[in-house]
């Protein structure tokens, strides 16, 4: 295999991807575990990048970095007297890891399985977020899902509201 | 006709060439000298920002400001880092070692990103990508992280508040700003830096100027500056999130805050005020970069004229105004610029992507919008008007029945 920048760079947001998920299912302090999912969300960001999909990888930060590790974090520490665990609270890791392994060789199968020995589909398209757009409101490509996840985003809302009123 | 930085570009582009690199690795050398000086000059102009700021507050003060340190005090900003540069770190007991090392760092680097999309004039750009404006966001966002980081990581209850306080109010803003962002955005087609200062023949804030205003108002809490300083809120919360960061450390998330408060003027000056163009910057491209940093530093005096001048508000008063006057306000702006447009352009008046091509042709569409602004604009003026009178009214009702109630103790 040829060392290019883009080789090294994968290499590098590989390890953070999947350092920092090793780090979060490992770690016993919560606060760190979630410090550590911030660095593999960046890391697949990073990928997203290399994969010439700039607004994935900004929404991956913004979304993901900026607002839901924030609020995992805040509820982690807003939650009383789980910052002070340090020994595990049960004992089912191994059925844990028995179901982990599972479902990574069922996903790594489907990957292999589907997509091995393929060349890349086509050229990124230049206006690859314009694109993006159009498919989002086209009526026929992602329309339907688009206004559902809506949807449903606002029901989550005014369930909040309404929560928080009581 | 070639600018500056072009030639600049391809005298390097040889120089290292000629040495013996490879294509590859003299653009790789050449970005990587260009990053090293966007962040550098983000850092070094503070040197000057925070002695001008300094000065000019003064001044509105009826004082003198700095004046000991070289001619009108110049030199001041370097004394006060070389002090800075010299003091300990402190690093309190049970503090967590690393997220607390770590927080400064962060706070200054999602700040330094920013410049990365800022067009200092058409070819001085750290990197066009398509996503400009979309990455502007993304990288104030990480600066949230450095904040909750550095409240949690020192091991003391009025950092964590804090942070908590300052994490709430950054959140919250950065609604209203987004929103707004989306304007300029929409009325270019395109979220790419250098595209939407192009547009500008007519600067957006002619046709958008509550959006301008809004998306001001989201920056300035954001970066925390007054009226919005929540975030070290010396009476409440002692000094914020930062309490326990001593010398170099504490150093950096003050650079940090006044560097995002440059960057804000900067992105304020592109996305509103145009950029780089400016008369002749067609013919002289290298003009742009001198038009840029005018009109980002008017907006920096403008910005400091605003510090000098407001009172602070509550922490209460700020969600408040946020949630329920800036977000729906900018929501409806929105939406009305988007239906505007969308009539004014099948109404075949201008082509909408054809509109920003000259001066004349971008001027009836900014008329139209420039109504639907002054419209809405006034709407939530009187709008305000009325909720303040409302609430002086309902003070003076409590305050008559509290001092009844006094007079009444009173007789008996």
């Amino acid at each position: 295999m040829q060392i290019t920048p883009v080789t090294v760079t994968f290499a590098i947001m590989s390890i953070f991807a999947l350092g920092g998920g090793l780090g979060v299912v490992v770690n016993r302090n919560l606060v760190h575990a979630a410090l550590f999912l911030v660095l593999s969300l960046f890391g697949i960001a990073g990928l997203f990048i290399l994969l010439e999909a700039p607004f994935l990888a900004a929404v991956q930060i913004l979304v993901y970095v900026g607002a839901i590790s924030v609020l995992i974090t805040i509820t982690i520490m807003v939650t009383r007297r789980i910052m002070g665990i340090r020994e595990s609270v049960n004992r089912q890791w191994p059925v844990a890891a028995v179901v982990a392994v599972l479902a990574f060789a069922t996903l790594g199968f489907v990957i292999v399985s589907q997509f091995a020995g393929e060349t890349p589909v086509s050229d990124v398209p230049p206006e690859s977020v314009a694109q993006l757009g159009a498919q989002l409101v086209s009526s026929q490509a992602f329309l339907l899902p688009f206004e559902l996840a809506s949807v449903l985003l606002l029901a989550a809302l005014i369930g909040a509201i309404v929560v928080a009123r009581d | 006709m070639a600018d500056i930085f072009t030639t600049i570009y391809h005298w390097l582009f040889n120089l290292i060439t000629g040495l013996g690199a490879s294509e590859g690795l003299a653009t790789g050398i050449i970005q990587f000298l260009g990053a090293f000086a966007i962040a550098n000059f983000a850092l070094l102009i503070l040197v000057f920002n925070i002695w001008f700021e300094r000065k000019v507050i003064a001044r509105m003060q009826d004082r003198i400001g700095p004046n000991r340190v070289g001619p009108w005090g110049i030199f001041q900003t370097v004394a006060d880092l070389a002090k800075l540069l010299s003091k300990e770190i402190i690093i309190p007991d049970g503090a967590d070692l690393i997220p607390f090392m770590f927080a400064p760092v962060l706070a200054v680097g999602s700040v330094i990103l920013i410049w990365a999309v800022v067009p200092f004039a058409k070819s001085a750009i750290g990197t066009d990508v398509s996503i400009g404006a979309l990455y502007f966001v993304a990288a104030g966002s990480l600066g949230i992280m450095a904040i909750l980081l550095a409240g949690w990581s020192s091991n003391n209850k009025y950092a964590l508040l804090g942070a908590f306080r300052a994490v709430a109010m950054l959140v919250s803003y950065e609604v209203p700003i987004i929103l707004t962002l989306l304007i300029p955005v929409l009325l270019t087609g395109s979220m790419r830096m250098n595209s939407i200062v192009d547009a500008q023949r007519i600067w957006y804030f002619f046709g958008v100027p509550l959006a301008a205003i809004i998306f001001w108002i989201g920056s300035v809490a954001e970066v925390g500056r007054t009226p919005f300083d929540l975030l070290e809120a010396e009476s409440e919360i002692v000094a914020g999130y930062h309490i326990e960061y001593s010398g170099f450390a504490f150093a950096m998330f003050y650079a940090a805050e006044w560097a995002h408060g440059f960057a804000i003027c900067a992105l304020m000056a592109t996305l509103f005020f145009g950029g780089w163009r400016g008369p002749g910057v067609d013919q002289f491209p290298t003009l742009g970069a001198f038009y840029f940093i005018t009109k980002t530093f008017l907006i920096y005096f403008f910005q400091t004229w605003t510090r000098a001048t407001l009172p602070r508000v509550r922490i209460d008063q700020v969600m408040n105004f946020c949630w329920k006057f800036l977000v729906p306000l900018s929501l409806l702006l929105l939406i009305l610029t988007v239906v505007v447009d969308k009539v004014v352009a099948l109404s075949g008046a201008i082509p909408a992507y054809l509109s920003t091509q000259s001066f004349a042709a971008m001027l009836p569409r900014t008329i139209v919008l420039l109504t639907v602004n002054l419209v809405v604009g006034g709407a939530a003026l009187l709008w305000i008007a009325r909720a303040g009178r409302v609430e002086r009214e309902r003070r003076a009702v409590q305050m008559a029945a509290i001092e009844s109630g006094a007079a009444q103790q009173a007789g008996k």
